[in-house]
């Protein structure tokens, strides 16, 4: 009988033990979603959503009013904003309530971010069956609100929220880059604007524009300060680089393949020009609009969606008046290298919907995400900045196209950079592309832009770029953002490797402890039998 | 005998208690071997690299083990963006903690900063909180520039306007103050002084025509551009 008891308590506390290991790891997960079958539309739901603006007002208050409407037709539910003006705040904020399943309901996002949530069980809702359901999926009959249809999406938009083989975001705004030309300057230095912008050309004319007479003013401007070539986003800078040069960077299946030949050159053509006082980028000189403004400037990249800052006549500004300069304002494609062939970055904000334990939670999530995509919502908040809409049905509308036919009437609502800036995205959409997402791959493209840092930085701070250099350059970037941990999938599994030891040395106990219990056992059927044998 | 002890241990007692309470209020503020004085720091071209011993004053944000602090020694101050620094040793950085700093000089805007990625060690010992400069006759002239980043204060300025980034609170404020007719841009930093703050509330209550007396760190972004920590009502 004492034996039975240890060995029920040792039983018990193997049985347990997992349980108890299991709750110290972390809470349990959410189980996948589930379109649920009697959803009460008149329920009420409070849901939040995070919101990114570009520091512009006017984009608030369409979120405000987007809200409004919605929750006009939607009584029963209630939507809380989160306002932000940084991606990577919405990012990290986001990873620091999923462990305490707290994220909001919907959220504004990149899809390089969902793939690192989506490295937690069913935090992210896959959206292609309430896409395609008929009540309340894309243009379903149950909405109370006049929404795209999915082919009414424009489908390269769409589908750049594909992780996994399924839909984990809706596209909500679109933009690309585009290169903002002082071409007052250009043709003061004696070039003519191609039909597209070439790297050669960039480069050639900003090393032309950073001769300076024996004072030290600049002889294009006459100013002590131009920076005639400065890169907003120096990650895009890379990324599009190595694409148009049909070089190495990623694969869908994680493979990172950044660290090649063409980088190497592309770095040391930087570096070059960064020695002739012809390049910067934002993070070293800051924004490339206030620069261009002043007249410090000739060719400035930034996204489409920053058109509103950039020309004499900008709308926004973030320099004093007396500063700004006059000079015609060019809006062109980014730099190429094959001309015939442009190609280019889609960004833009996106919409995810975050699982919660009440599903009728989600299908209200669900609602309000889909709400962002109606006329309503798309068509004016489009003309905040250069962005363009994402479903056709919003583009092809009489409104929209009445706004694009007004470039110019005046320098806020109709600002020509700024219309120009969204035509040369609906121009050029089908030579955009995206970069494949993987859980790392926002890592990756920190890493593509922190190159180009390092070594413009380096040739400012006088060191020498060579290729001992270029190693070390690889080595710390691949060790500074993890490039050699980075996961191969948005949510498959991957090999982690041996067990650590301390997990090795747990399981050996709970092995030994089942032998022991084992050889109790087995002692206690023996001396049963041999009692049983003695008694007869 | 006891007598004597008593009296030793009393003079020992003495003697400690005046070394601890130099060490507090009078910290001799000499540089270790190979810093730079402020002079030499404000001498350096820009993108030189650079080796300062400061004070922390205020910290402004941590996060990805990058820490953005304001600093200051007798003769200067030195604004730190994006050091390295663990989430560890951040909470180490009250004021007047001395640091000693190595990274490059840079200018963003405006703003000399000691560049992104700097790396620090914490100096036990000695500690330096500033008290605050009046730099109010110094608005709009060309030396206001030589207290870049410096904890000053302003006297009887009137509020212009008022303006919440996002239209809302839950961000910077950016406030516009006049001195005579002329109008500077200050601001409420929101990693500096978050919405609980009392600079926050009470900034957010000021009204257009109000004068305020102002304290803050005079930053920079395209002219002067003072982080603002204390508001009250002009004395």
């Amino acid at each position: 009988m004492k034996f039975s008891k240890i060995s029920a308590a040792l039983l018990s506390s193997v049985l347990l033990l997992p349980a108890l290991l299991t709750g110290c790891h972390g809470s349990r997960g959410l189980d996948a979603f589930a379109i649920p079958e009697d959803f009460d539309p008149s329920a009420s739901y409070e849901i939040t959503f995070w919101a990114k603006n570009d520091t512009n007002i006017t984009q608030v208050n369409i979120y405000n009013d987007a809200i409004a409407s919605f929750e006009a037709l939607y009584p029963n539910i209630h939507v809380n904003m989160r306002l932000y003006t940084d991606y990577a705040r919405i990012y990290n904020d986001v990873i620091t309530n999923i462990a305490t399943q707290t994220t909001p309901n919907v959220c504004i996002t990149y899809p390089d971010h969902i793939a690192t949530y989506m490295t937690g069980d069913n935090v992210v809702v896959p959206l292609d069956d309430l896409m395609a359901d008929p009540l309340y999926g894309l243009g379903g009959s149950a909405l109370r609100f006049d929404g795209p249809t999915q082919t009414e999406i424009v489908p390269q938009f769409l589908d750049e929220g594909i992780l996994s083989g399924a839909h984990y975001a809706l596209p909500y705004m679109r933009s690309t880059e585009a290169c903002y030309v002082n071409k007052t300057y250009v043709e003061t230095l004696g070039y003519t604007l191609p039909e597209t912008l070439t790297w050669d050309f960039i480069w050639e004319v900003s090393d032309a524009a950073a001769a300076q007479d024996e004072d030290g003013t600049y002889l294009v401007n006459g100013q002590k300060v131009m920076i005639p070539f400065i890169y907003k986003s120096t990650d895009n800078m890379m990324i599009q680089y190595l694409r148009q040069t049909g070089a190495g960077y990623s694969d869908w299946d994680g493979n990172i393949a950044i660290f090649n030949d063409t980088t190497k050159d592309f770095l040391y053509t930087v570096a070059e020009h960064t020695g002739r006082g012809a390049f910067s980028t934002f993070k070293i000189s800051s924004y490339p609009a206030n620069f261009l403004n002043a007249g410090q400037c000739i060719f400035a990249i930034d996204s489409t969606a920053g058109a509103t800052w950039m020309g004499s006549d900008a709308p926004l500004v973030d320099i004093s008046r007396e500063s700004l300069v006059p000079f015609e304002t060019a809006v062109m494609t980014i730099p190429q290298a094959d001309p015939d062939h442009p190609q280019m970055i889609s960004q833009g904000p996106s919409v995810c919907v975050f699982n919660k334990r009440d599903s009728g939670e989600v299908l209200a999530s669900w609602l309000f995400a889909q709400y962002l995509l109606t006329n309503g919502v798309q068509i004016p908040y489009a003309q905040t900045e250069g962005y363009v809409p994402v479903t056709t049905k919003a583009q092809d509308n009489p409104v929209y196209q009445d706004y694009l036919s007004r470039a110019g009437e005046d320098n806020s609502m109709y600002y020509d950079i700024k219309i120009k800036a969204s035509e040369l995205l609906l121009a050029h959409t089908n030579d955009t592309f995206i970069t494949p997402v993987f859980n790392g791959s926002a890592s990756l493209r920190s890493a593509a832009g922190q190159m180009i840092e390092n070594v413009t930085k380096s040739i400012r701070r006088k060191e020498t770029v060579d290729d001992d250099y270029m190693v070390r350059l690889y080595d710390d970037v691949t060790s500074l953002y993890r490039l050699d941990s980075a996961s191969g999938s948005a949510s498959g599994r991957k090999e982690l490797g041996p067990l650590p030891g301390a997990s090795a040395a747990l399981l050996s106990v709970l092995a030994g402890a089942w032998v022991l219990l084992g050889i109790y056992n087995g002692a206690d059927i023996l001396k049963e039998k041999r009692h049983k044998k003695e008694k007869k | 005998m006891k007598k004597f002890l008593a009296l030793i241990l009393a003079v020992v007692m003495l003697f400690a208690m005046v070394s601890c309470g130099a060490e507090k209020t009078e910290a001799p503020d000499v540089k270790s071997e190979g810093v730079m004085t402020y002079a030499e720091y404000a001498a350096a071209a820009l993108d030189a690299p650079v080796v300062i011993e400061t004070y922390v004053q205020a910290k402004q944000s941590w996060w990805d083990n990058k820490a953005t602090v304001y600093t200051q020694d007798k003769d200067g101050a030195y604004f730190l963006y994006n050091m390295t620094c663990s989430e560890e040793d951040y909470a180490k950085l009250v004021p007047g903690t001395k640091i000693k700093v190595t990274g490059f000089k840079a200018e963003w805007a405006g703003e000399i900063e000691v560049a992104e990625g700097a790396t620090f060690e914490i100096i036990p010992g000695a500690t330096y909180v500033a008290p605050a400069f009046d730099a109010t006759a110094l608005l709009g002239t060309d030396d206001l520039i030589k207290h870049q980043n410096e904890f000053v204060s302003f006297k009887g300025l009137t509020v212009d306007s008022i303006e919440f980034k996002n239209g809302e609170p839950g961000d910077d404020i950016y406030v516009n103050v006049k001195k005579g007719e002329d109008v500077y841009g200050f601001c409420v930093e929101f990693y500096l002084t978050g919405a609980d703050t009392d600079v926050y509330k009470a900034v957010s209550a000021l009204n257009a025509g109000d004068v305020v007396d102002i304290e803050g760190f005079l930053y920079w972004y395209n002219g002067v551009n003072t982080h603002i920590t204390s508001c009250t009502a002009a004395k």
